[in-house]
């Protein structure tokens, strides 16, 4: 993965931050949440006319060629302006598996339409529990002859009903695989599922003996998936660390124009101390998400500690970001048309996306023991 | 004279004068002074070298030990020392005394002491918080009065670290009553060695006295002693508060049970694992948030120094108290939890309770001293977020006319 000069970097920052200034309003947040689809094709476009859409896929494959630290500044863009996109599972995730599984004819068939975002592709990585571990994967892979079969069910997966594409990993007689199969593919049943964030879009798949292409690799299949599973971690660590830092602006903002008792309720201590404690949790949420992009980029061998440690401190710092600018707020931010609910939503709805901060908490712990085990 | 000497040149003249005079046995006996209050001679008599050689405040005038030097040409110098581990260098930036007595001190005051300050020859304290002024630092009811070419100082100060030693202390006063609170404060160098200063240790929760009270009477400071004009002490003190910040740095104190743990691993996993007790899952979970804490501080720090050193000023300096105390509190809290009842002793027979129980209650050592961290939420939530004051009801009021408990 390439990393372009932060120069570069704050120059694509800042023509996303502008292009979703524009065309990712509250007003057009709200207009794109209710739709079925869940996002917004015109601005689905211009990301792609900006690289977005291909920007962690290789420029052989029609790719931007960034890295993980490009990724990560733009989704605190994202997470700022609670952009509706399909982003994260075809541009992220499933560009990633692609790339970590590696096999050069199926990445120069499928990354340069995933690039251009002609085609949304999505990874079907867990079953029922919701996990996103390697047990929980819900799919089950028959070789009869020639062809390959899935049976079982997919959930949790990200823009599932959006996909022309899907990356399945399931489980063979005694492995693991991926398979590449069409979302029309006969005996794929899609369920759109009734999310409490009305600006995400999960699904269920049930696979009833559908035929399904494998992707062959020389790579430990399971090492792939967590590969393409940290970068979408650090991917929705800036879009956390993003989001807070947005909702603690116009928290205080609000704080310094709404007068109570003849003052400023901002200039209340109780107030005022809420808000100099979450400055602390977000700028902690945006050095960690940097830093674990960082560690990704240059290839350390503490990513695994860094990307764990980002997944469930950006994780908490959304949520009571979030959850204490609506206590701060008070009456107004209760009701429907204030803003600050629909940051909430998101912030817990990412909180459990590719699993919980308990568990990254205990990944961490086990990171940092291992590391001190090898010295 | 900065702008006649290329970098080059410059970095070259301090190595040259480093390693004639930066000799193995000044090294060696540098290293070997054990910590006192005061320092030790071998570190004066290297002091007197750097400073009679100009490179202990390069940025300050010649005519008070400096080479007028631009920030980063003195940068160089400090850079030079700091890479040999030789003391001494960029006092113009961290010494808080001499800084404040350059800034705001009458001539004859700096003549007597900017030379002895530089080279460690006097040693100094701070006489600022009161019983009844501790987060309202204005509040001070220490009231210096002038009698001819003198001040007469009446009045009680706590807190004080090094009283017993110091020959002056930075001393804030009231001088006028009439006036409201932050406008009758003087600042003087009060000198220590006098009949009219008392100094009585003070016994802290864990049993140690880093501190003491200073009580003062009828205490004789001379005018000239007095730094800016009567009644613009606070000015003065916010200056001092500032290189004090910029200056400490310090970490706080880890364990004094001095049996160290298994070194190379986290202490708190190291502590779980000797006690048994690393797999129990909500305790994993306590172990990995309080250690988080400590490595998101170092994040932070670390994207705080890069922002600076790109010139922009970062705002993440001024949460680095509460991150501190949030730290040591929940990491002495988790100490705790891994021992169980073993934490109801103490002594030396006991190191890791011993250990525990002293970290829990010396990280009020850093959540209050130094401002306590509401007064920190409120610095803050008011200089970094830009939230209104609170009203201040003994604003404008003549200091002798507020409410005191």
């Amino acid at each position: 993965m390439n990393t372009l000069s932060a120069e570069e970097r704050n120059a694509l920052r800042d023509s996303v931050q502008r292009l979703l200034g524009d065309k990712s309003t509250e007003s057009e947040v709200r207009a794109t949440m209710e739709t079925e689809r869940g996002y917004d094709d015109g601005l689905w476009q211009a990301l792609a006319e900006m690289g977005v859409t291909g920007l962690i896929i290789d420029e052989k494959f029609g790719g931007s060629g960034a890295g993980p630290m490009e990724l990560e500044a733009v989704m605190e863009e994202a997470g700022a302006a609670l952009l509706c996109s399909p982003l994260l599972a075809s541009g992220v995730l499933a560009a990633e598996l692609l790339s970590a599984l590696d096999s050069s004819k199926v990445n120069e068939r499928l990354l340069p339409q995933i690039a251009t975002g002609a085609k949304i592709a999505t990874a079907v990585l867990t079953g029922d529990a919701g996990t996103w571990a390697e047990p929980d994967i819900g799919v089950k892979a028959q070789r009869e002859s020639d062809e390959w079969r899935l049976t079982g069910r997919g959930n949790y997966v990200l823009h599932g009903q959006n996909a022309d594409i899907l990356l399945v990993a399931a489980k063979t007689q005694d492995d693991l695989m991926v398979f590449e199969v069409e979302s029309q593919a006969h005996g794929i049943v899609i369920e759109a599922l009734p999310t409490f964030d009305h600006t995400q879009r999960l699904a269920s798949i049930d696979f009833e003996a559908v035929i399904a292409r494998p992707i062959e690799t020389s790579i430990p299949v399971w090492q792939a998936i967590q590969r393409a599973i940290d970068l979408a971690l650090v991917a929705l660590a800036g879009e956390q660390a993003g989001g807070a830092q947005k909702v603690l602006n116009f928290t205080v903002e609000y704080a310094k124009t709404r007068i109570q008792f003849g003052r400023q309720i901002g200039s209340f201590q109780a107030i005022k101390h809420m808000a100099a404690d979450l400055l602390l949790e977000t700028e902690s949420a945006i050095s960690a998400a940097r830093h674990a992009a960082a560690s990704i980029a240059s290839r350390s061998d503490r990513q695994n500690e860094a990307v764990s440690l980002a997944a469930f401190t950006c994780a908490d710092v959304f949520v009571k970001t979030a959850a204490d600018g609506i206590q701060m707020h008070g009456g107004i931010a209760f009701t429907w048309e204030h803003p600050a609910h629909l940051y909430l939503k998101r912030a817990r709805a990412d909180a459990y996306l590719f699993g919980a901060p308990g568990h990254f908490r205990e990944r961490y712990l086990q990171a940092l023991t291992n590391n001190a085990a090898q010295g | 004279m900065s702008d006649q000497i290329s970098d080059v040149t410059l970095r070259q003249e301090v190595q040259q004068w480093l390693s004639r005079n930066w000799t193995s046995e000044v090294a060696e006996a540098l290293k070997n002074e054990g910590y006192n209050w005061g320092a030790s001679e071998e570190r004066k008599a290297w002091l007197r070298k750097v400073v009679a050689a100009r490179w202990a405040v390069p940025r300050w005038p010649e005519v008070w030990h400096g080479r007028g030097m631009n920030d980063d040409q003195a940068k160089i110098i400090e850079r030079e020392f700091a890479l040999l581990g030789a003391p001494g260098a960029g006092q113009d930036r961290v010494n808080l005394w001499a800084n404040t007595l350059l800034a705001a001190g009458t001539d004859a005051l700096k003549e007597k002491l900017i030379g002895p300050l530089l080279r460690n020859e006097v040693n100094m304290c701070l006489l600022y918080s009161e019983p009844g002024a501790g987060s309202d630092l204005a509040g001070i009811r220490t009231r210096a009065d002038r009698d001819g070419d003198n001040y007469v100082v009446n009045g009680q100060k706590v807190w004080t670290s090094g009283a017993a030693v110091a020959d002056y202390g930075m001393l804030i006063a009231r001088t006028d009553w009439d006036v409201p609170k932050h406008q009758g404060i003087s600042f003087f160098f009060c000198p220590m060695k006098q009949e009219g200063i008392e100094v009585r240790p003070l016994r802290q929760i864990t049993d140690e006295s880093h501190f003491n009270e200073v009580f003062i009477t009828d205490a004789i400071v001379p005018a000239e002693n007095i730094l800016s004009v009567p009644g613009g002490g606070w000015q003065v003190l916010n200056t001092a508060l500032a290189y004090e910040r910029s200056s400490m740095g310090e970490a706080a104190r880890g364990p004094r049970s001095g049996v160290p743990i298994a070194p190379g691993e986290q202490p708190l996993i190291a502590l779980a694992r000797e006690a048994n007790r690393l797999d129990e899952p909500a305790l994993r979970q306590d172990i990995a948030q309080a250690i988080a804490y400590k490595r998101l501080n170092a994040l932070n720090t670390a994207r705080a120094k890069a922002d600076l050193e790109q010139g922009t000023s970062s705002s993440i300096m001024s949460l680095g108290k509460l991150a501190m105390s949030r730290i040591l509190h929940e990491e002495a809290r988790v100490r705790t939890e891994i021992l169980g009842a073993q934490s109801l002793l103490e002594g030396e027979l006991y190191p890791r309770a011993e250990d525990a129980n002293f970290l829990s209650l010396n990280a009020y050592f850093t959540s209050i001293g130094g401002g306590t961290d509401q007064i920190q939420r409120n610095i803050i939530g008011e200089r970094v977020l830009g939230l209104p004051k609170e009203p201040e009801v003994d604003k404008n009021v003549p200091f002798r006319d507020v409410r005191t408990s």
